[in-house]
């Protein structure tokens, strides 16, 4: 049996439903033990005082609101090349959660620059890439709204996806080279050697293993409402011609 | 090609508002940035480049629903999609048509409305190539957006949302190298990385377009 029978809809609405609440579960525990760890059991950072510790949300938000758009554009090319329609309708599941980790990460990220940089908003590279970002969001959305027929919708959006994700790699390096930034580098990489210190670390990885976890079950929890939306509709037409 | 090039333009002469209406927008954006800003020299000289390259942009964006809108309409899109000519070809077409009925006087016009916006005298060149470099981006980017929102009926206010922020790094990088132009810097790079991305557009979103209309013609 190969992996793409997992995607039968039938099949898809039998294994997420077993799947589904475990994810939940598992999110909510990964969140709820990450958060409390990292706002209760880490130290104050030296300089920056307790607003260090908005890196639980902020991190993990960006790090999923890009995330978010590239699992986009894998699901756009599977429904491009195989045509499977539980892959577009993930696709059109995932954006509305995409949109909503841009906005935590660019206000976690404004709550935090008041204190540190004096400052709401900068033009900072990041920043800025990330307002497109949520550009992009919206005008895929906004397609996906805007066309009645769902398979048409689902072909013009998957293209725009995938043109949107080389203009939005584009932008983000046109953006670095208009202005220097604020914002400090990545905090994370596995090869670098400057990392965020040990006890901020550990619980930020658990807060990131949540975030993946809740995007996982959101997505597949659209799905499958996409999915019912589709078979009542089904469902309608028939009783029309009968 | 060159037919359907030159009914495109004829179309574009006879109908009235192809060259007029886009370059008297681009004045009007021009006029009233001063009553927003003020008058002053030291303020209106800084943004003139952005002023402009943003005025460019918006002017473009305003032919951009009737690329195609006129021709699915009465049909002639889906005569063009079975004619022999690849749909591919028949949209690189449709983006220099509206290049050189919007794009080319908008150009030409630029350096006019630098002296409006007191822009310093060493950027002139430099405005006026980068516009020339930029603007074909412009017209294909917009191309392919007009093509996605085609069957829709009120496709005119996501058309501007889903092809301007596509236009982003275009808009940086022409109005980025104007901008080091009128500080004396060295503005090659921004040029040769504008230059790029057009080319790139050229390359790649034809066959995209070319896509999109299949399907809404399906």
């Amino acid at each position: 049996m190969s992996m793409w029978e997992y995607a039968n809809p039938r099949l898809f609405m039998s294994w997420t439903r077993s799947v589904l609440p475990w994810t939940f579960g598992l999110a909510g525990v990964c969140l709820v033990v990450g958060l409390v760890w990292g706002f209760f059991f880490t130290p104050d950072d030296f300089r920056q005082g307790s607003t260090v510790k908005i890196i639980y949300l902020h991190v993990p938000s960006a790090l999923m609101a890009i995330n978010a758009w590239i699992m986009m554009l894998v699901a756009s090319l599977i429904w491009v090349v195989r045509r499977h329609h539980v892959s577009a309708l993930a696709a059109r599941a995932a954006a509305p959660v995409g949109v909503v980790m841009t906005l935590i990460a660019l206000w976690t990220g404004a709550v935090w620059g008041q204190p540190m940089w004096g400052t709401w908003w900068a033009w900072d590279p990041r920043l800025t890439s990330f307002l497109i970002l949520f550009l992009f969001y919206l005008g895929y959305i906004a397609l996906w709204e805007a066309i009645e027929d769902p398979d048409t919708a689902a072909d013009l959006t998957a293209i725009l996806c995938i043109v949107g994700s080389i203009f939005a790699i584009l932008s983000r390096y046109a953006v670095f080279f208009w202005n220097q930034g604020l914002h400090q580098g990545a905090s994370l990489s596995l090869d670098a050697e400057k990392n965020v210190a040990d006890v901020f670390y550990y619980p930020l990885l658990v807060c990131i293993a949540g975030f993946v976890l809740l995007f996982v079950a959101l997505v597949l929890m659209r799905t499958r409402t996409e999915i019912r939306a589709r078979r009542i509709k089904a469902l309608q037409a028939r009783g029309q011609h009968a | 090609m060159i037919a359907l090039l030159k009914r495109d333009l004829r179309l574009a002469l006879r109908a009235g508002g192809g060259f007029g209406l886009g370059l008297a927008f681009f004045l009007i954006v021009v006029v009233l940035v001063p009553f927003g800003v003020g008058p002053e020299r030291e303020v209106l000289r800084p943004i003139a480049p952005g002023i402009l390259w943003v005025g460019a942009l918006l002017a473009a964006l305003l032919s951009l629903d009737r690329i195609f809108a006129l021709d699915f309409e009465d049909g002639s899109l889906a005569l063009l999609a079975t004619s022999p000519l690849p749909l591919e070809a028949a949209g690189l077409v449709k983006a220099s048509a509206h290049w050189i009925t919007t794009g080319l006087p908008l150009t030409l016009a630029a350096p006019f409305f630098g002296f409006l916006l007191l822009m310093q005298p060493e950027a002139y060149g430099y405005l006026l190539v980068s516009l020339l470099i930029g603007t074909p981006a412009l017209s294909m980017i917009g191309t392919f957006g007009a093509a996605l929102t085609v069957g829709l009926r009120r496709g005119g206010l996501l058309l501007s949302l889903l092809v301007l922020p596509l236009y982003v790094p275009t808009l940086i990088f022409g109005a980025e190298a104007v901008r080091r132009g009128a500080a004396g810097l060295d503005a090659s790079g921004a040029l040769i990385l504008q230059a790029g991305i057009t080319a790139g557009c050229f390359a790649i979103l034809p066959f995209a377009t070319a896509a999109v209309l299949r399907i809404n013609l399906r």
